[in-house]
């Protein structure tokens, strides 16, 4: 089936998985975001105790397809991986500290023995959710901007900083779309927790939230938005693969891929949505909207990161060492293989939505904490 | 390929990789073999109904609870570690060694990570059939990654399916079913993964040994060590198997490694097994010392092991760093001189594909082509660097194969004595069942030893030598984030050590929250006495 499918086709195919996957991930960071908000929205030890459970049975998805994202960009793209990972490197460690730190904090967190005592492990809630996420988003702004790497004849990838990617920070550009990220991930957190806490007290506090970290969100969205349309890009011709500076090359993406145009604007329009009804209407729906439509906007701005010849991880240094799909991809016969597996993506989205939905029948409250006979409360 | 080779940052990317997964380590056995102990006991309980069935898979569930969390935290360390350490690597083999991680993504992560939220959460909130289901999907889950990453290890070990393309100077896979059903992968899958079916039935042996010790929670403790016995002793003998599967694919290709682990320097035809011995200290390759100061060595069986055959010749450092023409053996010498050609070809290839030259390219790549499997060769320095370190490998291999014979005999005398109802009459057993669990981690540990020691110089075996694979940095920025990493994961590794024996010596009465004590059956076996009085010092909580 994959067989007769051309290398560019496969590529394409597989820029799209993984846009699907970034999509989730952006989505599934209202784990992130809602650890940013415990100490906003729980007042109580008892009321931090049920927004963390709430979380804490949910950020093991984040965590994972945060992984699968890595492990999929390996395979499909390893240039990328070695470029990127080995080249901005502290910025990487820094993000990959944070999500350690994230996936003992819940276990550990109220454990007798636990060495750092519970208020360390929040904090590591914090430093995950506000590090982990700005630094992500900030790292996925250099897919537009351009970072300064060198790539040899042999594909091998030099660095042409000594901070290892620290620079990013020094881009007002890069850290729009880091916070833009981060105030994001706090919406969202906020809508999942009103729709999934039974309190009356958290759903109050969470729908402001909504409200105080959206406007926020939409100041720096639009910054890098418009930055982004107006600011040229990296293109390469298809033909001889040299890549040139085009300008407003992600609006010309826009305008020229009309599907990403109206993803991106319907997926703008459900975020916008769900904050209203939450808003407004006073909803525990919203998470409903705003998650589908983060997933839609993030998919449409993959696809002008990625297609209509355009390169997806572009040096600033040296034009010519460029990422592209085609020229950082695994063979044909490597991304066939590939797209066998990816034919489980359908399963495993079932099995995670029944097994998801058995466990959340039941909204959290305060007599959920208390259940026991082996009942796991973090 | 690279202008120089930085020995520090190799160095140091090295030691920051073997410290990450080490750690790791430390968590992976319990997380794959735990899963089955629980299931076993949940099984039982869903069949007859019995609460202190579901009792025990509760109190083992949650000791794995704790110790999953942090072995996900540092196995995305070394996932990222390919890129973030080893770019060089990422890039020449990621088009066969990316496909099993994502696979392992996809077809394991997820579904381990998913069915794991209703082991902990959905008790009471979905049927126990769909429990103990989830319970299983957990462990073939955990069993699945493991296959993953054991296949994209061992092809490491034993490159298979896959050919170098010059254009792109990268290796590329040509056939995905050789990569996973290589002899080589299934058999360090097999190896590997009973290992860790052991060291968790060590975990249960410890555990439950110590509660009878302590005259508490003993029809758990029972019960639980009839499991973890049993489990322990198929699995251990199935571990020699396999292991006996690991040395005989490691003469097929990895001759060097082999003679690492035999600490054997001069090869020779019918080659004896060396039980133990001690190693000349100062040795070197090419010098005409004594091999041993003393040795007791069981005739012909390393030709039997390694060659299946009791008068195979096995050849050794010496022959493999000098040539044997009688053997037909190249020298490492030899070998580098034709690894170069091969480079020196591919870089006149990439030339001539620059300057449009189409008949100088072909020519070089035909060169290339009949040179390229010494490619690996051409970066190296010293010919005696193709040999591992020699007393390191040799120790560690006989201290993992001791002790996997212990085992066995310890298995069976702790499942003799629990079936038989008199174990609480041996405390000596019960101590030294307690000890074997730190020892299989020992054991295992030195497994790891041979396998990535006995490897080196090469990430690649032949194809890649390790100080070409690292990435393009400054060695600071690795030896930074060593120490960081370093303190972050003992500072981890001490918590969770602490929080594991805290709830041990709480025992399985401690279910949810901590603070709020205990919410769950307050005694589980007031009938049981094992041929104990009822008598505690705990105010008769358990006894």
């Amino acid at each position: 089936m994959f067989e007769a499918l051309t290398h560019l086709q496969l590529q394409q195919y597989w820029w799209l998985i993984m846009s699907v996957v970034a999509s989730g991930l952006v989505f599934l960071l209202f784990v992130q975001g809602g650890q940013t908000l415990i100490g906003t929205l729980g007042k109580t030890d008892g009321e931090r105790t049920m927004v963390i459970n709430s979380l804490g049975r949910k950020w093991e998805f984040t965590f994972t397809t945060l992984v699968v994202f890595a492990a999929g960009m390996f395979a499909s793209f390893p240039l990328f991986y070695a470029t990127s990972f080995g080249g901005a490197y502290y910025a990487w460690k820094i993000f990959l500290v944070c999500f350690v730190l994230q996936s003992v904090a819940f276990e550990f967190r109220r454990k007798k023995g636990n060495l750092l005592g519970q208020k360390t492990y929040e904090a590591f809630l914090y430093i995950n959710g506000f590090l982990g996420v700005f630094i992500l988003g900030a790292a996925v702004a250099t897919f537009y901007t351009g970072s300064a790497f060198y790539r040899s004849e042999y594909n091998l990838s030099y660095w042409q900083t000594t901070s290892y990617g620290l620079e990013i920070l020094l881009s007002p550009h890069n850290v729009s779309l880091g916070l833009a990220i981060l105030f994001l991930a706090r919406v969202l957190g906020a809508q999942y927790l009103l729709n999934n806490i039974n309190v009356a007290v958290i759903r109050q506090r969470a729908r402001r939230q909504v409200v105080v970290n959206a406007g926020i969100f939409l100041v720096f969205f639009l910054y890098f938005v418009t930055r982004l349309l107006l600011m040229d890009g990296y293109a390469y011709d298809p033909v001889t693969l040299q890549v040139f500076m085009e300008p407003h090359k992600y609006l010309n993406n826009f305008l020229q891929m009309p599907v990403s145009l109206v993803f991106f604007l319907a997926g703008v329009v459900l975020v916008l949505y769900g904050i209203f009804v939450t808003w407004i209407r006073h909803s525990i729906r919203g998470i409903w909207y705003s998650g589908p439509g983060t997933f839609l906007t993030v998919l449409a701005l993959f696809f002008i990161l990625g297609y209509n010849n355009t390169c997806f991880y572009p040096s600033s240094h040296d034009l010519q060492s460029s990422l592209t799909i085609q020229n950082a991809s695994s063979s044909h016969y490597t991304l066939t293989a590939m797209s066998y597996i990816s034919l489980f993506v359908p399963v495993v989205l079932g099995y995670i939505f029944y097994a998801w939905r058995s466990i959340d029948r039941r909204k959290i409250d305060e007599d959920d904490m208390k259940e026991g006979g082996g009942h796991h409360v973090y | 390929m690279t202008e120089h080779i930085d020995m520090a940052l190799v160095n140091w990317s090295r030691g920051q990789f073997a410290m990450t997964a080490f750690i790791h380590w430390f968590f992976i056995p319990l997380t794959i073999g735990l899963t089955y102990i629980i299931a076993i006991a949940e099984t039982i309980y869903v069949r007859t109904g019995d609460k202190e069935w579901e009792r025990i898979a509760k109190f083992w569930a949650k000791l794995f609870g704790i110790n999953f969390a942090i072995g996900v935290g540092t196995g995305i360390i070394l996932g990222l570690e390919f890129g973030t350490n080893w770019a060089n690597y990422s890039w020449i083999s990621g088009d066969i060694f990316g496909a099993p991680l994502a696979a392992e993504g996809i077809m394991a992560f997820f579904l381990e990570s998913t069915f794991i939220a209703v082991m902990f959460f959905g008790w009471g909130k979905v049927s126990k059939r769909f429990h103990l289901l989830s319970t299983y999907l957990v462990a073939f889950g955990a069993s699945l990654s493991a296959l993953w990453i054991l296949v994209a290890n061992a092809w490491m070990n034993y490159p298979v399916g896959m050919v170098f393309n010059p254009d792109t100077a990268r290796h590329e896979m040509v056939d995905f079913w050789s990569v996973l059903l290589s002899p080589f992968a299934i058999n360090k899958f097999l190896h590997t993964i009973t290992s860790c079916f052991v060291i968790a039935s060590f975990f249960v042996v410890a555990v439950s040994g110590w509660y009878i010790i302590k005259k508490r929670n003993l029809l758990l403790a029972r019960r639980s060590m009839v499991i973890g016995a049993s489990f322990g002793l198929v699995t251990s003998i199935f571990l020699t198997l396999t292991g006996d599967g690991s040395a005989y694919y490691v003469a097929q290709k990895q001759p060097a490694k082999l003679a690492a682990m035999e600490a054997l320097y001069d090869g020779e035809e019918g080659a004896g097994l060396v039980a133990f011995g001690l190693i000349q200290p100062g040795k070197q390759v090419g010098d005409d010392r004594n091999d041993f100061v003393f040795k007791i060595e069981i005739p012909r069986l390393l030709s039997m092991l390694g060659y299946r055959d009791f008068n195979a010749f096995v050849p050794g450092a010496n022959d493999l760093v000098y040539g044997n023409e009688q053997q037909g053996i190249l020298s490492a010498s030899e070998k580098i001189d034709r690894g170069r050609t091969a480079l020196n070809a591919l870089a006149g290839f990439k030339e001539a594909r620059a300057a449009g030259d189409a008949a100088a390219a072909d020519r070089a790549r035909e060169v290339f082509e009949e040179n390229y499997y010494y490619m690996g060769y051409g970066h190296l320095f010293d010919p005696e660097s193709i040999i591992p370190n020699v007393p390191f490998i040799f120790y560690s291999f006989r201290i993992m194969v001791m002790l996997g014979f212990a085992f066995i005999v310890l298995f069976i005398a702790v499942l003799y004595m629990v079936v038989t109802g008199t174990i609480h009459r041996h405390r000596w057993l019960l101590w030294l069942g307690i000890l074997a669990f730190p020892l299989a981690f020992l054991a295992s540990m030195a497994g790891w030893v041979v396998a990535e020691v006995g490897r080196q110089p090469w990430t690649i075996q032949g194809l890649l030598p390790t100080m070409m694979s690292t990435s393009n940095i400054n060695a600071n920025a690795v030896i930074l984030t060593f120490w960081l990493f370093l303190a972050l994961l003992m500072v981890l590794l001490v918590a969770e050590m602490r929080i594991m024996l805290t709830a041990i010596r709480k025992g399985p009465d401690n279910y949810g929250k901590d603070p709020g004590g205990a919410t769950g059956p307050s005694d589980d076996n007031n009938k049981e006495t094992m041929g104990y009085n009822h008598t505690s010092k705990e105010g008769g909580r358990h006894v």
